[in-house]
């Protein structure tokens, strides 16, 4: 027996110390590092221990308007997205002809670059002193005046931000619904046609609770995934987002960790923390409300 | 070669919460399995078998007592090195590796000296293949073959290392009706042929009586009776396995030994030597009952199956355990008598018929008792009672 | 509602429902075709800017929606310009290693959760599962202090060693070790085969497309990733392609230069959609099973 656990503990000797030396340790230090007051990088030293790491980044403009920024793209990004999922889902799933044609395209932007991507995206909404880009021009046909959606007003960028992030979020959600749209037992539907049940009842009663726990499932994951926005960001606006107005919580991260503004890895800590916080208060609330809702 | 089982216990820690006394699934097993038979491990599920099985393939081993090969104890021996084959229930075939390569496996961790050729491999498979009649499915993936076929494939493997002994867990248990009369026939045909020791493990009595060359009956991890399967049936040594074997199972009575007298409630149903006054089960195999105008057991018709050369007859009686009697006695012998014709003729089947199951009186059948077909245990410890001078007859 | 339902007999609201069942198939289409064309244009952009002459993308004041003399010069450039092959070869290297380090990792952690019993596994499991709810912006702070500390910034063992371990590819391949019958591993063990020859012959081969499935994840995790690369890399000559797709834009061309960078773009995103293309089903089984992004 004792020999037995050895070998066990042999197979397992790799996970342990990756993980150990770079999930668990850390996840301890953070913790640490966040209430170490004027820790820095260069000497290891620090004054204290307190509160002041949280305050600080509190009352830091900046990260102010990351928290903005992040809440804004969080609440507009994530019921659109996965509405217009479960819309795209329904429509495929209704037709034969072409499905899986559609399934392929609308799966590309998954295995793309976010940063490559998004550069085009940036090319087709800039406005530059050659050209007025791609959108403007459209604009423009319907009478529009052009707008420079990624150096001008705050809703322009907001709007290129919110409608990169659905396109890239918008694979992931449309195969998880459509498969589990799929997987309805068509029984249902046929015992429901016997009834005389119209489409749209059928659709409320039987179609959206049976895949609820899926919906909820793409809820839980798209909030913590838009919370932990930024390359979608940086992809259009550059790395400097604080100048741009456009950081979100994460960039905040680690602009304080690295870079010109970098070097705080307390504050870095601090930011990270808050933001584990909000998801993880967001994430409790969702599973509350999904234990309610949930048809299963 | 014989297998030799010394005061052989296995004992698992209570798994439950609450704690509680360990869980013996082989209680002090001692018996000897001669060389190149057929064995029959039998009884009902949970009562160890399985256990005993593993402790002999090595899979498990022991918390105390030990196991012989020969005059070899290979108690404390690795499973790969006791010179066994085992078949589990499910086949537990390799469903990545084709049918060849599945029997090929267990050839190709031989080391040292013993290590073979792949031509050699292939011959020794091609061989094991033959005995069991699948050499045309060798290129075959387990998830193409039939449930018969697989459990071939499973023998196959068992048998490509030429083991000392073959085990077989409820190997006709996944098979269906017809295709397990088949296999089991065959697997009687390989042991045969082969000549290696082979235990088999099952819950179905019928399947164990019908090719094992001797049974052993257990229960709760204790076993009940060791020997060929006629004198399991004919001679059981407790209620157990006179219930266990045989169907329509036996009859159960409640009933006592009165001034040298079996009786069933209050019909004297046979006289009996040398047994003091006492509280009886008697149990009676449905063909030890002869119906009789003036027999001494007085039971209410139920209904009657006619099957062609036979014929059973349910019946009813108050001091039976159970639902219902059954009997089968010869269908001319049936056709002799009043009731059953009148039964036949209205279609009287009332048992299998729940809206007429409580009307009770549709006529009287009186039974006379064959003496060797009822036997009698005690009621506390429902060991059997032998009469006096009578011994138990053995092996 | 079938086509050949048209027959006189057939009453008035039946021809109602074909009808408005035809329209709302019609609809469906327009919609998917919009957003498919929506979800394709970007790429066919990329692809028609980095064949335009940079002579010709810059005097088009309105873009043009296609190019009568496409020329490959900008493929030219951007490989000349930027060390974009070093790009490459970087993140090739990159996610060649980690994968394969982290198929080293998962696949005998989880052999071991799901097949040797051992003192402890139930709690050790349990931390693991927990480990799986935290956040990687949480942990990547330290792991930026570690790797600097341990001077290994602008290396790829810096790059690659915090990037390798993931709690949920254990956890997914525990799980598929477990659905393989007991039996089989006593029909092994009763044949002589050792925990790792069994681990090898049988389980791996059997439980192959959930670990390919997770090759799958991390490779496409590998090849995108940003943010560590990121922070642990300012020497152009360890970027991913990420960090050079960043570079170029801030940098790059002259800034001005978009078809060399479109040009980029195109190369960069080439091989993981010809690998999707190639392994479409089993991308799409893998993501459904154990993807999260978004």
């Amino acid at each position: 027996m004792k020999k037995k656990g050895f070998k066990a503990w042999l197979y397992l000797l790799p996970a342990v110390i990756f993980l150990g030396a770079f999930m668990f340790y850390p996840l301890i230090d953070v913790f640490v590092y966040s209430f170490e007051e004027g820790y820095n990088s260069a000497s290891q030293t620090s004054f204290g221990v307190g509160g002041y790491n949280f305050s600080y980044v509190l009352h830091d403009p900046y990260f102010m308007q990351a928290l903005q920024n992040t809440f804004l793209l969080v609440i507009i990004t994530v019921p659109l997205s996965t509405g217009f999922a479960l819309l795209i889902s329904l429509g495929l799933n209704s037709i034969k002809p072409l499905r899986n044609l559609f399934q392929t395209i609308y799966f590309l932007p998954y295995v793309t670059n976010t940063l490559a991507v998004g550069l085009v995206f940036m090319i087709l909404f800039k406005k530059t002193a050659y050209t007025d880009g791609l959108v403007n021009a459209f604009i423009s046909i319907f009478g529009g005046g052009s707008v420079d959606f990624i150096d001008g007003p705050y809703w322009a960028k907001m709007f290129v931000l919110c409608l990169y992030t659905v396109w890239i979020v918008l694979p992931f959600k449309v195969l998880i619904l459509t498969s589990a749209l799929a997987s309805v037992n068509e029984m249902y539907y046929k015992a429901a046609r016997i009834d005389g049940t119209s489409k749209f009842r059928m659709f409320t009663k039987i179609t959206l609770p049976m895949i609820s726990p899926m919906i909820f499932y793409l809820v839980i994951t798209g909030f913590i995934g838009a919370f932990k926005a930024y390359s979608d960001s940086v992809a259009l606006f550059g790395t400097d987002l604080n100048a741009a107005g456009m950081n979100t919580i994460v960039g905040y991260i680690y602009d304080m960790l690295y870079g010109d503004s970098g070097g705080y890895p307390s504050y870095a800590s601090a930011a990270a923390i808050i933001l584990f916080v909000i998801v993880l208060t967001i994430t409790v609330i969702n599973l509350m409300i999904s234990r309610k809702k949930v048809h299963y | 070669m014989k297998i030799r089982l010394e005061n052989l216990t296995k004992k698992f820690p209570n798994r439950s919460k609450k704690g509680g006394a360990d869980v013996v699934a082989v209680d002090n097993f001692s018996f000897e399995i001669p060389d190149g038979k057929l064995i029959g491990l039998l009884g009902p599920s949970g009562c160890g078998k399985s256990t005993a099985l593993n402790l002999i393939s090595g899979l498990e081993s022991p918390t105390s007592g030990r196991i012989f090969f020969d005059d070899e104890d290979v108690t404390d021996i690795e499973p790969e090195n006791r010179g066994i084959g085992l078949v589990f229930q499910n086949y537990a075939l390799y469903p990545h590796l084709t049918v060849l390569r599945n029997i090929t496996f267990p050839l190709e961790n031989l080391k040292g000296d013993k290590k073979l050729t792949k031509e050699r491999m292939k011959e020794k498979a091609y061989e094991a293949a033959r005995l069991v009649q699948i050499e045309e499915l060798m290129d075959r993936k387990p998830s193409e073959l039939s449930g018969g076929q697989q459990q071939r494939v499973a023998i196959a493997r068992a048998l490509v290392k030429r083991p000392r002994v073959l085990l077989l867990d409820e190997p006709l248990s996944n098979l269906d009706a017809r295709l397990r009369l088949q296999t089991r026939e065959e697997i009687r045909r390989i042991q045969r042929e082969t000549g290696i020791t082979t235990i088999f493990v099952t819950h179905d009595q019928e399947e164990a009586m019908s090719i094992s060359d001797l049974i052993v009956v257990m229960k709760s991890g204790k076993i009940q009776q060791i020997d060929k399967p006629q004198n399991v049936y004919d001679d059981p040594k407790n209620l157990f396995v006179a219930k266990f074997l045989g169907t329509p199972a036996i009859n159960v009575f409640v009933g006592s030994v009165k001034h040298g007298r079996i009786f069933i409630g209050d019909d004297p149903v046979m006289p009996i030597k040398g047994i003091e006054n006492r509280a009886i089960y008697a149990g009676i195999r449905p063909e030890g009952f002869i119906p009789s105008e003036n027999g001494s057991l007085k039971c209410l018709l139920k209904g009657v199956e006619v099957m062609g050369r036979d014929t059973i007859i349910l019946s009813k009686h108050y001091a039976q355990e159970g639902d219902v009697i059954h009997s089968i006695v010869d269908s001319e012998d049936a056709m002799q008598l009043d009731a059953v014709n009148t039964a036949i003729d209205h279609k009287l089947n009332l048992v299998l018929d729940p809206v007429h199951r409580d009307v009770d009186n549709h006529g009287e059948i009186r039974f006379s008792i064959r003496p060797r077909k009822i036997f009698i245990f005690d009621s506390e410890t429902e060991e059997r009672i032998y009469p006096n001078g009578d011994q138990p007859v053995t092996g | 509602m079938n086509e050949n339902n048209n027959s006189a007999t057939s009453i008035k609201p039946v021809k109602k429902r074909k009808k408005s069942f035809r329209v709302t198939t019609v609809l469906v289409y327009i919609m998917l075709s919009l957003w498919a064309l929506m979800v394709l244009f970007p790429f066919y952009w990329m692809l028609l800017t980095s064949v335009k002459d940079y002579g010709d993308y810059s005097s088009e004041y309105i873009p043009q929606f296609f190019t009568l003399a496409p020329t490959l010069d900008n493929y030219a450039e951007a490989f000349s310009a930027v060390p974009l092959g070093r790009y490459f070869l970087n993140t090739l290297i990159f996610t060649l290693i980690t994968t394969a380090l982290m198929l080293v990792v998962t696949v005998p952690a989880a052999f071991a959760f799901s097949r040797l019993e051992f003192r402890g596994k139930n709690l050790l499991f349990t931390l693991f599962l927990a480990l799986m709810m935290i956040p990687n912006e949480l942990v990547i702070i330290t792991n930026f202090q570690t790797i600097t500390d341990m001077g290994m910034r602008n290396t790829f063992s810096g790059l690659i060693l915090p990037s390798v371990t993931s709690v949920f590819f254990i956890y997914l391949l525990k799980e598929n070790f477990e659905q393989i019958p007991d039996e089989l591993y006593k029909a092994a063990k009763v044949d002589g085969t050792s925990d790792f020859k069994y681990l090898v012959k049988v389980m791996i081969p059997i439980c192959k497309p959930t670990i390919i499935t997770i090759i799958i994840l991390k490779v496409i995790e590998c090849w995108n990733s940003y943010i560590w690369p990121r922070l642990i890399t300012d020497d152009q000559a360890y970027f991913l392609v990420s960090n050079g797709i960043q570079e170029i834009r801030e940098n790059g061309f002259g800034r001005e230069n978009i078809p060399a960078m479109m040009a980029a773009v195109v190369v960069i995103s080439l091989p993981l959609i010809v690998l999707f293309i190639i392994f479409r089903k089993k991308i799409m089984e893998g993501v459904s099973r154990g993807g999260t992004k978004g």
